[in-house]
């Protein structure tokens, strides 16, 4: 038997952690991946929001002179066919998949949860509509009928914001119906009611706040998915319409052409893209780890 | 089970009628139709010719008569015609499906080939660099677009063969058909056996839990028996539920990879018939999507009762 050091286990646990800055380094520590896709999410934060001062020059400004010049001091990642620099539009790239991805899920999720908490807490007649509506969403393909719903409202950053929010709904859904049902049934609500709590405040009050954690590890999986849909559909040329720089919009279906003659216009938006979808994957994966340890794989 | 069954069939008639009802207003909220798209593109407007094209394919008529015509056609077989070609819309998509068939099927296997064995080995070495690496690994698969894995394969290709596996000509042996679609089958592959891998590799760990694996090793069984007998045989009924949502998200890689490698499959043709609004085209489409869809998800719930005697429906 070794003797238990109590003081190095207390440690582990995070009871000696102090402050903002040591809390943070505790979580690094317990979960390297997950401070792995923070530091990459901050990045792209980082570069939406200082765009104007990383991108060294205006993404939109063309030249015939640099048309598919390769990459080069002043050019780090090389221009595309209308002679724009890559760099920058990675750059001002990353505002437009964040703005798309977090107005997506964030409206998703919104519309999710007020429809989930409606189902699961009224009951009868209300949850079984939304269950045929959830059905009937969740039986297309989030791309497909993020395609569908893009085609019909026509290309803008707003549409495509809408577009891909539509389909996200059902599982945001799904998942606070499934709590709200559990909840309803714990002694504290029976307490609410019986103090004389009306419903709506005690569906708001109590039952909501009780849906965070598994909402959070939701909704950063599905920002990971927005992004990619939003890529997706712009690389079809249903998305983000020109001269906006969306990184999908970049590899557009012509990409294939540069292949072989300019592969820095291939290469480049899609690792932004990857590096953008991974970060949110692994820091989805410790979130659901810290918020809902009951999932942990 | 019959009843069960019947019920099942009842929800998912019920769930395609109203994926049917959406579909079809969906394309019809948009302002602008074909018409608009064959004008516009011409650069001309004359009214009472764009009037004449829109009575022609019936455009005119109130929604409820033209989703009525649709639903009619359907239940005896006729698909409507394609606004852009004007054949038939049955005649457009019927060559078109055996290619996206090929494709999904070998992606599949793909994914499954190298999914299930890969999460076995992850969950077995459990926090070993090979399941940190599988991981990382499995994890960037589902995080790049399917799109640009396609394009980056092809610039391998060139890269080290100097030649592009790009679909130019229909394929004439059951060799040459490999060759053309194992490619992009693998760029569609990847992203769903990470899929897969994952969910083998979390369902493993909890069964590698259960008492019985500890039996089993307490009675001298060797490490593969205990492994692939013991636990690889339950931990892969949960493996075989997600099939079914593994059925949306090929189709959703396919989409995007037929486009790039240039397959004339039904995939691509979806994307087209969007751009040119062909609404027979795209709501015939999307309903076949549905209809694979809600279909696999039934016979995996049916399957699923099959290999686990625990599972009894409707008692």
């Amino acid at each position: 038997m070794t003797p238990v050091d109590y003081d190095a286990e207390l440690t582990r646990a995070g009871a000696n952690a102090s402050g903002v800055w040591g809390g943070l380094l505790f979580l690094a520590r317990r979960q390297p991946l997950g401070a792995v896709g923070a530091v990459i999410m901050a990045l792209v934060v980082f570069a939406a929001l200082f765009a104007d001062l990383i991108a060294r020059c205006d993404p939109l400004a063309t030249s015939a002179a640099l048309s598919l010049a390769p990459p080069s001091a002043a050019h780090w990642l090389g221009a595309d066919f209308l002679g724009r620099d890559v760099w920058a539009r990675i750059v001002y790239g990353a505002r437009i998949s964040l703005a798309v991805g977090l107005g997506s899920t964030a409206l998703g999720s919104a519309i999710g949860v007020a429809i989930g908490l409606a189902s699961g807490y009224l009951g009868g007649w209300v949850d079984l509509i939304v269950q045929r509506v959830v059905d009937i969403l969740q039986a297309l393909p989030l791309l497909v009928l993020a395609l569908v719903m893009a085609a019909s409202l026509g290309p803008s950053l707003r549409n495509t914001v809408i577009a891909i929010a539509i389909p996200l709904i059902p599982y945001v859904a799904r998942v606070i119906r499934a709590n709200t049902l559990a909840l309803r049934e714990l002694p504290f609500v029976e307490a609410a009611k019986a103090v004389g709590m009306s419903e709506w405040r005690i569906a708001v009050r109590h039952i909501l706040p009780n849906t965070l954690a598994p909402l959070i590890v939701l909704a950063t999986a599905q920002l990971g998915s927005a992004i990619l849909t939003e890529a997706s559909l712009s690389f079809l040329g249903l998305g983000i319409p020109e001269p906006h720089p969306s990184w999908g919009r970049m590899l557009s279906e012509s990409a294939a052409e540069y292949v072989r003659t300019a592969p820095w216009l291939v290469i480049f938006p899609g690792i932004a893209i990857s590096l953008a979808v991974f970060g949110t994957n692994l820091l989805g994966d410790a979130l659901r780890d810290i918020l809902d340890p009951r999932q942990r794989s | 089970m019959a009843a069960y069954l019947l019920r099942r069939v009842a929800l998912m008639v019920l769930t395609l009628f109203g994926i049917s009802v959406v579909i079809f207003v969906l394309l019809r909220l948009v302002p602008g139709n074909v018409a608009d798209i064959i004008f516009d593109a011409a650069g001309m407007i004359n009214p009472a010719e764009k009037a004449g094209l829109e009575r022609q394919l019936g455009l005119d008529r109130p929604i409820v008569v033209q989703y009525g015509a649709w639903m009619g056609g359907l239940l005896e077989g006729d698909l409507g015609h394609s606004y852009v070609s004007d054949r038939p819309a049955l005649e457009e998509i019927a060559p078109r499906l055996p290619i996206t068939a090929k494709l999904a099927g070998l992606a599949l296997a793909f994914s499954i080939l190298f999914g299930v064995p890969l999460g076995v080995v992850s969950a077995v070495r459990q926090n070993t660099a090979i399941d940190y690496v599988l991981r990382v690994l499995s994890l960037s698969g589902l995080s790049m677009p399917a799109f640009w894995l396609g394009l980056l394969i092809l610039m391998a290709f060139v890269a080290w063969t100097g030649f592009i596996p790009i679909y130019s000509e229909t394929p004439q042996s059951l060799w040459d058909e490999f060759l053309v679609y194992s490619v992009p089958a693998a760029a569609v592959g990847f992203r769903s056996s990470a899929l897969v891998m994952r969910l083998t590799r979390s369902s493993m760990l909890e069964v590698l839990r259960q008492d019985y694996i500890r039996t089993a090793r307490a009675k001298g069984a060797s490490e593969p028996a205990v492994n692939y007998r013991h636990a690889l045989s339950n931990a892969i009924l949960p493996v075989i539920t997600v099939i079914g949502i593994e059925a949306a998200f090929l189709i959703g890689g396919l989409i995007v990879t037929e486009t790039v490698f240039n397959i004339p499959g039904v995939a691509r043709f979806l994307v087209e018939a969007i751009r040119w609004r062909d609404y027979p085209i795209v709501q015939n489409l999307v309903m076949l999507i549905a209809v694979v869809v809600v279909v696999v998800n039934l016979i995996v719930d049916l399957l699923y009762a099959v290999l686990d005697p625990r599972i009894r429906y409707g008692e």
